[in-house]
């Protein structure tokens, strides 16, 4: 039971990084807005987010409850260990979501639409990384408490990794954005941002797969003793050039789910390579797990939500996403 | 301050924040339902430009509300993280079941928000409803887990062991009724107050606004009822308490010594060392009655704790008292309004006065009552199970997080009053007969 409900938690946070990722991301974009169409770029974005960042971003709450809930000792350890970096990604998240309704309700004023667009995107930029930050830091298995007291644990791979997941957001948000925007001249300066994205994402995989071979053996040694994590991360690439090809032949809407499948299956390797440690070395899925009446209770909780939850979201989705004639209204 | 004055204060901060945009997120989808109903079946286009307003303001609530909530969820592990190791597994259930509830909102809120012109209007009605059922969801789960603290249940706690687990019983606290009930009348009263008093104001200003008139007309049967019924859950929380958590109420009232022909103390300084309340008016047997129905009465009081687990008496006291006064203000104004509504009168230019001024106070209330409940339970973070100090986190700095979110919350607090009072001022000229 422990080990469905870790997958739950994978699965939530995978949904996340595609959606709520996908936001940070079009942040990253609203801040290197360029061009001569430079606000047309901040309008789409704007367009394309802000009905649903709100509802993307409960997969982060849900992905923190399903962790205390089932695994309490390990959200306690993470919290310690990562207390500076979840509290700065902590102020990245309130920054960011506070800047982009402040302002859409200034958009008719240009110096405070700056301003906050400013705030909006640059904490868009700095959240995905600080949360990549504790997500390399578990994977080093360099997390040691004394008497209660996290021991250093930074270094050059946890950085990568946080790097890594800002060019992941961003690169899923140039995807999305071309697809979505009904403008050609536009949809070809996502594709171009897509697509060298896709470049560095690549690179910045290798380059966190180099670093972790010095500073997370363990992991690597995990990582590619699996066949099952060694064909997702080979999956992977040839997704993510798969997705770039489709991409420069226009056949956008395949190349978005390439694009996406190439991600889902990079946390995928992850999550194999990270099984069956949820904070290496000390706490794994199953000794951090909650008792089996609670893991019950959570499943039965997460499946009558989810029946709530899916129909509700395809309703969003249609509405918002189903036509391409996004046009703003009051809000 | 030491480290436990930190951590409880960024806490206490962040809930403080918090709370309000909750509050709003559960009041406000109630009164734009009823602002969007009544558009549908009068037509009047005032009601549409109304709920139009509304939602403005919504969106930046509701989202500060998401964001500053997250903030706490996480906060439970950054400050608190021997509490939800060792409770997590307890209490965690009601918490995945806001998790959904907020899900819930948060779409239909999208959908609300921004499909008014893609969606059929029985839909666009449809998911106001949806929104405000989703956002009491969430308040009345979230509170189970207040109880729970409050009164804890569903376990057996051995040498820092937890055996015997019962996620149901502890969700099922026995305070979970009075504290639920009283805390979803409270959201509601608090916006309606709020709401009611800003167009009170504009209608100080602008007489003749028929869109003005009409939005107190949404607003004040909420406020009026809510201010009525709400002494009368408030009562039965009191006497709740006084069987269930009598040290609560003991610090409430600052009563020190278990006796019976206990007076009521209305204002008043306690002094925790002397053992009195000065400067206190005393009602006679008034504590007495409130507790048990009965002048009589034996109330507890504190001398059935040990002295270092007493809370903090002043606050407690401090904090009822302004719940108390700022819910009787409300409830004595909604009897004069209900006059005026039997006579058919029009409200008076004195009364429309009284409302603004009235306005802050069931935010003031709402606020009051969350203190009082958290200062009674000091010290313990689960009562009689663990204490708040032992829950802490053991990471030496906690000041710096404190003042980073201090001013977070002060810049982002400023910014939100500013676009509102910019989203109200701009209701100013506002009128179908100026529209058409």
């Amino acid at each position: 039971m422990s080990l469905a409900i870790a997958f739950v938690l994978v699965a939530a946070l995978t949904i996340y990084l595609l959606s709520g990722g996908a936001d940070f991301g079009a942040g990253v974009w609203d801040l290197l807005a360029s061009g001569p169409r430079k606000q047309a770029q901040r309008d789409a974005i704007e367009r394309a987010i802000g009905p649903i960042w709100e509802t993307n971003h409960i997969w982060l709450i849900l992905a923190v409850v399903v962790l205390f809930t089932a695994f309490p000792k390990a959200f306690a350890a993470y919290s310690t260990a990562f207390h500076l970096p979840l509290t700065l990604f902590l102020v990245g998240i309130v920054l960011r979501g506070s800047a982009f309704v402040f302002r859409h309700a200034l958009w008719e004023q240009p110096k405070p639409r700056k301003r906050w667009g400013l705030l909006f995107s640059s904490a868009s930029v700095i959240a995905p990384v600080l949360l990549g930050i504790v997500i390399g830091g578990s994977a080093s298995g360099r997390v040691h408490f004394e008497n209660g007291v996290v021991l250093p644990w930074m270094g050059p791979f946890a950085i990568s990794v946080g790097v890594l997941t800002l060019s992941i957001c961003a690169l899923l948000a140039a995807t999305y954005l071309a697809v979505e925007v009904d403008d050609e001249a536009l949809r070809k300066d996502f594709i171009t941002r897509a697509t060298g994205t896709a470049g560095m994402t690549a690179l910045l995989a290798i380059v966190s797969f180099i670093l972790a071979a010095k500073e997370a053996p363990s992991f690597i040694s995990r990582l590619t003793g699996r066949p099952e994590s060694m064909a997702m991360i080979a999956a992977t690439f040839v997704l993510m050039v798969l997705g770039i090809v489709l991409m420069r032949r226009g056949r956008i809407a395949y190349a978005r789910i390439a694009i996406a499948a190439s991600i889902v299956l990079v946390i995928g390797g992850w999550a194999v390579a990270q099984y069956p440690y949820l904070l290496a070395p000390d706490l794994t899925v199953q000794n951090a797990a909650a008792n089996p009446k609670t893991l019950k209770l959570a499943a039965i909780a997460l499946g009558a939500g989810s029946l709530l939850l899916f129909p509700s979201l395809y309703l969003l989705l249609r509405v918002f996403k189903g036509t391409r004639d996004g046009v703003i209204v009051d809000g | 301050m030491d480290l436990l004055h930190y951590a409880r204060a960024q806490m206490g901060l962040s809930l403080a924040f918090h709370i309000v945009f909750a509050a709003v997120g559960v009041g406000l989808p109630v009164l734009l339902f009823i602002s969007d109903a009544l558009y549908l079946r009068t037509k009047d286009p005032d009601y549409l430009e109304l709920s139009k307003r509304l939602a403005k303001g919504t969106s930046i609530l509701f989202a500060v509300g998401a964001v500053s909530g997250t903030v706490l969820s996480f906060e439970l592990g950054l400050l608190w993280p021997n509490f939800m190791a060792l409770f997590g597994e307890v209490i965690g259930i009601p918490f995945s079941l806001e998790g959904f509830a907020f899900f819930t909102e948060a779409i239909f809120l999208g959908i609300y928000l921004y499909g008014r012109s893609r969606i059929s209007p029985r839909l666009h009605l449809f998911s106001a409803a949806v929104v405000a059922i989703s956002g009491a969801a969430s308040a009345f789960f979230v509170t189970l887990v207040n109880a729970f603290m409050n009164n804890p249940r569903g376990f057996e706690l051995r040498g820092g062991v937890l055996t015997n687990i019962d996620p149901i019983a502890a969700m099922w606290s026995p305070s979970w009724a009075t504290q639920t009930v009283h805390v979803l009348i409270s959201s509601y009263q608090a916006t309606a107050w709020a709401m009611v008093g800003i167009h009170a104001f504009m209608l100080l200003r602008y007489p003749s606004s028929t869109f003005h008139r009409k939005a107190l007309k949404v607003a004040l049967p909420v406020a009026v009822i809510t201010a009525l019924i709400q002494p009368l859950s408030g009562d039965r929380s009191a006497k709740h308490i006084a069987e269930h958590q009598p040290w609560k109420l003991a610090a409430a009232e600052a009563h020190f010594e278990t006796s019976r022909d206990v007076p009521l103390y209305v204002g008043g300084l306690p002094d925790p060392d002397a053992r009195t309340v000065r400067y206190g008016i005393a009602i006679p047997y008034g504590l007495s009655f409130l507790a048990f129905g009965d002048l009589h009465s034996e109330v507890k009081g504190l001398d059935q704790v040990p002295r270092e687990d007493w809370p903090n008496v002043r606050n407690a006291h401090f904090a009822f008292q302004t719940m108390v006064g700022a819910g009787t203000a409300m409830a004595a104004i909604a009897v004069v309004l209900i006059f005026f509504a039997v006579r058919r009168k029009q409200l008076s230019q004195w009364l429309l006065k009284l409302l603004v001024v009235a306005a802050p106070l069931g935010f003031i209330a709402l606020e009051a009552g969350w203190l009082l409940t958290e200062f009674g339970r000091q010290p313990w973070i689960v009562r009689g199970a663990m204490r708040t100090s032992e829950a802490m986190t053991k990471v030496p700095d906690l000041a710096s997080p404190f003042w980073i979110f201090t001013l977070v919350y002060l810049l982002l607090g400023a910014v939100v009053v500013s676009i509102l009072v910019q989203q109200v001022r701009a209701t100013a000229p506002f009128d179908s007969g100026e529209r058409a």
